[in-house]
């Protein structure tokens, strides 16, 4: 065990996901032409105000509700002033001392396998800035104000992380929470789902925490475990060596793989926080939360833990199966429509959907072999019209567009050999050619009874039932 | 017809127009002759919009000829130069936006149009509408037509003077501390600032988002209920405007002075009080006494306190409005800046003029890490207790009466070294703005020949209560018809 203890906290930025921006009427699609996307609000133009968008209260509420969190009664807009091209009135609107969200936890898995409470601080409202692009303008920097006043949700954890694996973990359970909700797309790609990381070292044993870094702008999850990592490392070498960790804004850089200094605590902005006098409290009462609690989806903790329980498949399976709302709709959508068991869906699921998915670079919901008939193949399997090895390859055809499951076996000719004189024969046949072998087999050496199966597989092109090789087999050979 | 066209009230204007004794078009040409004449001495005006003001105008006569018109058709105004008008300059007495085209209308142009008013101009006013007496704006001083080596107050001024003058019948303006009452007072005419909330601030450029309201400079109590019944409701553009009814302001004229108990504070007549002044407002209560209205004294206890409150809560807000005018997207930007901070700075620096400059640097001081508690939040504190204060009087009274402002239209350069004894100007006035009350100032005399103004507080929508007393001593004093000799 090494000798230093690492305190990790997490800033969850998640984009919410409604059609216009948080303080104007303006689309919040993605993509646009720069500057199609902003209208006066967003410009900061003199005279406008903002007027909330009554959208992003409900998806907070959501949130908090999921995570098991308070759901404050009045939270209170603040303004955050700094200068910065991107930001086009001087400061941007979030919330400060008054959040809509506060003590909420969810639980991850930690490196021993046990189940680990994770705290959440807060999760705040805040508007996104604009972005500025250095590409073809000289000397220039320009500025596309479409992403400005984009919704966000920030969400803050407890330093309760003590590895970059655990913050990966957390980053992913929050993920998964905010799409299983409908309130973010969490494209990361897109920057819909990003993070900042506070990083401290401490020597094991000391409660005191470390002075701690922040790494900015993290927008994946490979690059979180990366950067993380990298830090930790780096802290050490820099307290082992004698030195002392500074408080400061770190960038990490993806392509060399390291982290380095932005700007230190000292050249950090006085953001001088007050609360905004154009937007009043956001107000909510009971009614409204218990109205939005009726809305929540079964969230991943429960359905993983009824998958467990209603389809008897294994727990880590489930776990797996539950991280997209949409991968567990099609799993159960595949239980329903097939005779085979549920663990054989999910294998299925989990392996050659899976993997075929992966490769593809497609999401569940862009399966080109649907659940209905993705089930029809399982079926096939559990009648004994094919084994899994050749279920394999008609998903592989289904995969290519081919047909449906029974259209293919057909075509191909892959239906299972299941009458018993032919295989008969075919083991007679392989019997007779292989005398050293079955002198062997006779004299102890059971394990030849694979090559004898395989043998006559090959005679049969994969269509011979393998249950029933196996029995006529071992009959024969007495 | 005796009286010339740009001597008649906004109300006479209506019913002239109405009865067809002119058109509009012939009024807004006479008005337009007044302001070519008069604005070179008085500096009234930031831009004079002669061309769209005769095709309003004409638009005007031409919906009254078919049946058309709203309830201001054809009744000339003017606009104080921090509304945004769509295609105009829109300057704010500033600099930073000399060349400031709005792309947009504030929601009270837009209504104050779509009920057919006519507009003659834009009004010069203190840069930002951060003064007392016209003299920050970039645009040069305003003069007062009472005596042109003195102020017309502000930050209103352009508004109160081309009022005053007899340019305009009507001015928009706005009130942050005092800035459409204390010009009103100065220069001999009506102003009423309204219940914070009930007029929309869209389109108006902020200076404290949490003081500031918009109302009216006319030169009758009656002129401005007819106005403010078409600017006052509910604005979905603006999150503090106040879904509340809007009633019949000129319908509540015509109730008497009868059992109306109004309260006097007595720190608004202590030593900081001209003499003379005093003795005009005291005049004028003891008209409202003899007329049915019952005087009684009521505390503010915490009320000193309102200009050293104002004075951080205003800069605070100020400070962070003003942040959006950095040359990056519109207003001022400097020539050849050398990099990012060299361009705010730079821009900056040379957009704001001294008064904003001081504002902005006191603002960011008091929201400065370390200095938040004592400042902001003390003052909040304090402004709440200013509220209360006033909330509990108006258990008692229904309105609060005394000076408007301590003194009569102060010397031009008087006070421009002096920002406290310049800020002590708005004294009486602030405290509406800290509680949100709404305020009206009206003319009440004459010392040494230069107006002074008897303010009116109410509760929260005591609106009517105001415009029904101000109308009252209106028409039992007469103040209000007083013309400065060189605009008769």
């Amino acid at each position: 065990m090494s000798a230093w203890e690492v305190v990790i906290g997490l800033e969850v930025h998640t984009q919410l996901a409604t059609t216009s921006k948080i303080f104007s009427g303006a689309s919040t699609a993605y993509g646009a032409e720069p500057n199609t996307q902003a209208c006066l609000v967003d410009l900061g133009y003199p005279g406008v105000l903002p007027v909330l968008n009554k959208e992003v209260v409900r998806m907070a509420t959501k949130f908090g509700l999921a995570v098991n969190a308070t759901v404050a009664p009045r939270s209170v807009f603040a303004r955050k002033n700094y200068f910065y091209p991107d930001l086009p009135k001087g400061y941007q609107i979030s919330q400060y001392e008054l959040p809509i969200v506060e003590r909420g936890e969810l639980f991850i898995t930690d490196a021993d396998g046990n189940e680990k409470r994770i705290g959440i601080t807060r999760a705040h409202l805040e508007e996104d800035a604009g972005k500025s692009t250095h590409v073809g303008l000289g000397k220039h920097s320009g500025i596309d104000l479409n992403r400005a006043g984009t919704p966000l949700l920030e969400i803050v954890s407890e330093p309760d992380l003590r590895s970059a694996r655990e913050a990966v973990a957390y980053m992913r359970k929050i993920h998964t929470i905010v799409r299983y909700l409908g309130i973010s797309d969490g494209n990361m790609q897109e920057g819909s789902f990003r993070c900042d990381a506070n990083v401290s070292v401490r020597p094991r044993g000391q409660e005191e925490l470390g002075t701690r870094a922040e790494l900015k702008n993290l927008n994946s999850f490979r690059f979180v475990e990366k950067a993380i990592n990298f830090e930790i490392e780096r802290q050490i070498e820099v307290i082992e060596d004698g030195g002392e960790v500074v408080q400061e804004t770190r960038l990490y850089d993806s392509d060399k793989n390291e982290t380095r200094s932005m700007r230190s605590k000292e050249e950090a902005n006085d953001y001088r926080y007050f609360p905004d006098p154009d937007l009043l409290p956001v107000e909510i009462d009971a009614a409204y939360i218990e109205a939005v609690r009726e809305t929540l989806p079964e969230l991943p903790d429960a359905k993983q833990q009824r998958f467990v329980d209603e389809y008897g498949i294994r727990a880590g399976d489930a776990t797996i199966l539950t991280a997209s709302r949409a991968l567990a709709d099609y799993f159960e959508e595949v239980v329903a429509a097939t005779a085979g068991k549920p663990q054989g869906v999910a294998n299925f699921v989990i392996g050659d959907l899976s993997g075929a998915l992966n490769k593809g670079g497609l999401a569940i919901e862009e399966s080109p072999v649907s659940a209905k008939a993705l089930a029809g193949l399982l079926d096939r399997i559990k009648d004994n019209t094919i084994s899994g090895k050749i279920a394999k390859e008609v998903f592989e055809a289904m995969w290519a567009g081919e047909g449906l499951a029974d259209d293919i076996i057909e075509a191909k000719g892959l239906k299972q050999i299941t009458d018993s004189s032919a295989i008969e024969a075919m083991v007679d046949k392989v019997i007779e050619a292989n005398p050293g072998q079955v002198a062997d087999y006779k004299a102890g050496k059971e394990k030849l009874i694979g090559y004898f199966v395989g043998q006559v597989m090959k005679e049969t092109g994969g269509k011979a039932n393998p249950g029933q090789v196996n029995q006529i087999l071992k009959q024969k050979l007495g | 017809m005796s009286r010339d066209l740009y001597q008649q009230t906004l109300t006479e204007l209506a019913a002239g127009l109405e009865g067809g004794d002119f058109s509009c078009v012939e009024l807004t040409e006479a008005l337009l002759g007044r302001v070519e004449q008069h604005n070179e001495a008085l500096n009234a005006f930031v831009t004079v919009m002669s061309e769209q003001a005769l095709a309003a105008a004409k638009r005007a006569d031409e919906a009254r000829a078919a049946g058309n018109g709203g309830v201001l058709n054809g009744l000339p105004l003017v606009h104080k130069d921090i509304f945004c008008t769509r295609g105009v300059l829109t300057t704010c007495g500033s600099r930073m936006l000399e060349d400031f085209v709005s792309p947009y209308d504030a929601t009270i142009v837009e209504r104050l149009a779509s009920a057919g008013a006519v507009v003659l101009g834009k009004t010069n006013m203190d840069e930002f509408a951060m003064g007392s007496s016209n003299e920050t704006s970039y645009f040069g001083p305003v003069r007062n037509p009472w005596n042109a080596d003195c102020s017309p107050g502000g930050s209103s001024g352009g508004s109160a003077a081309a009022v005053a003058a007899r340019l305009a019948p009507a001015a928009t303006g706005t009130d942050t501390g005092g800035s459409i009452r204390q010009p009103a007072a100065l220069t001999g005419t009506v102003g009423l600032k309204p219940t914070y909330g009930r007029v929309s601030r869209y389109g108006m450029i902020a200076f404290a988002s949490s003081l500031d309201q918009a109302g009216v400079i006319t030169r009758s109590s009656a002129d401005a209920a007819l106005l403010l019944g078409v600017m006052a409701g509910f604005d979905e553009r603006d999150s503090t405007s106040i879904d509340h009814p809007v009633p019949d302001y000129t319908a509540a004229l015509s109730q008497s002075l009868d059992g109306l108990r109004v309260g006097i504070v007595k720190q608004h007549f202590d030593e900081g009080l001209d003499a003379q002044t005093g003795a005009a407002v005291r005049e004028a209560l003891s008209v409202l006494e003899a007329n049915g209205a019952t005087l009684t004294e009521v505390d503010l206890p915490n009320i000193d306190l309102s200009v050293p409150t104002y004075y951080v809560v205003a800069p605070a807000e100020c400070s962070s409005n003003l942040s959006r005018f950095d040359g990056v997207r519109f207003g001022h930007r400097t020539e050849n800046p050398e990099d990012l901070f060299d361009l705010y700075c730079s821009s900056r620096g040379e957009g704001f003029g001294a008064e904003v400059k001081r504002r902005i640097m006191t603002g960011t001081y008091v929201l400065s890490a370390g200095y938040y508690d004592a400042y902001y939040l003390k003052a909040q504190q304090v402004r709440h207790l200013i509220a209360d204060d006033f909330k509990k009087a108006f258990e008692t009274v229904d309105v609060i009466a005394g000076p408007t402002a301590p003194t009569p239209a102060f010397k031009l350069g008087d006070k421009t070294d002096d920002p406290i004894t310049m800020y002590l100007n708005d004294i009486y006035t602030i405290g509406a703005n800290l509680a949100g009350l709404p305020g009206i100032s009206t003319p009440c005399g004459l010392v040494d020949g230069l107006p002074v103004g008897l303010h009116l507080v109410g509760p929260h929508w005591g609106e009517e209560t105001l415009l029904r007393c101000a109308h009252n001593y209106e028409q039992l004093s007469a103040w209000h018809f007083a013309c400065p000799g060189d605009f008769e």
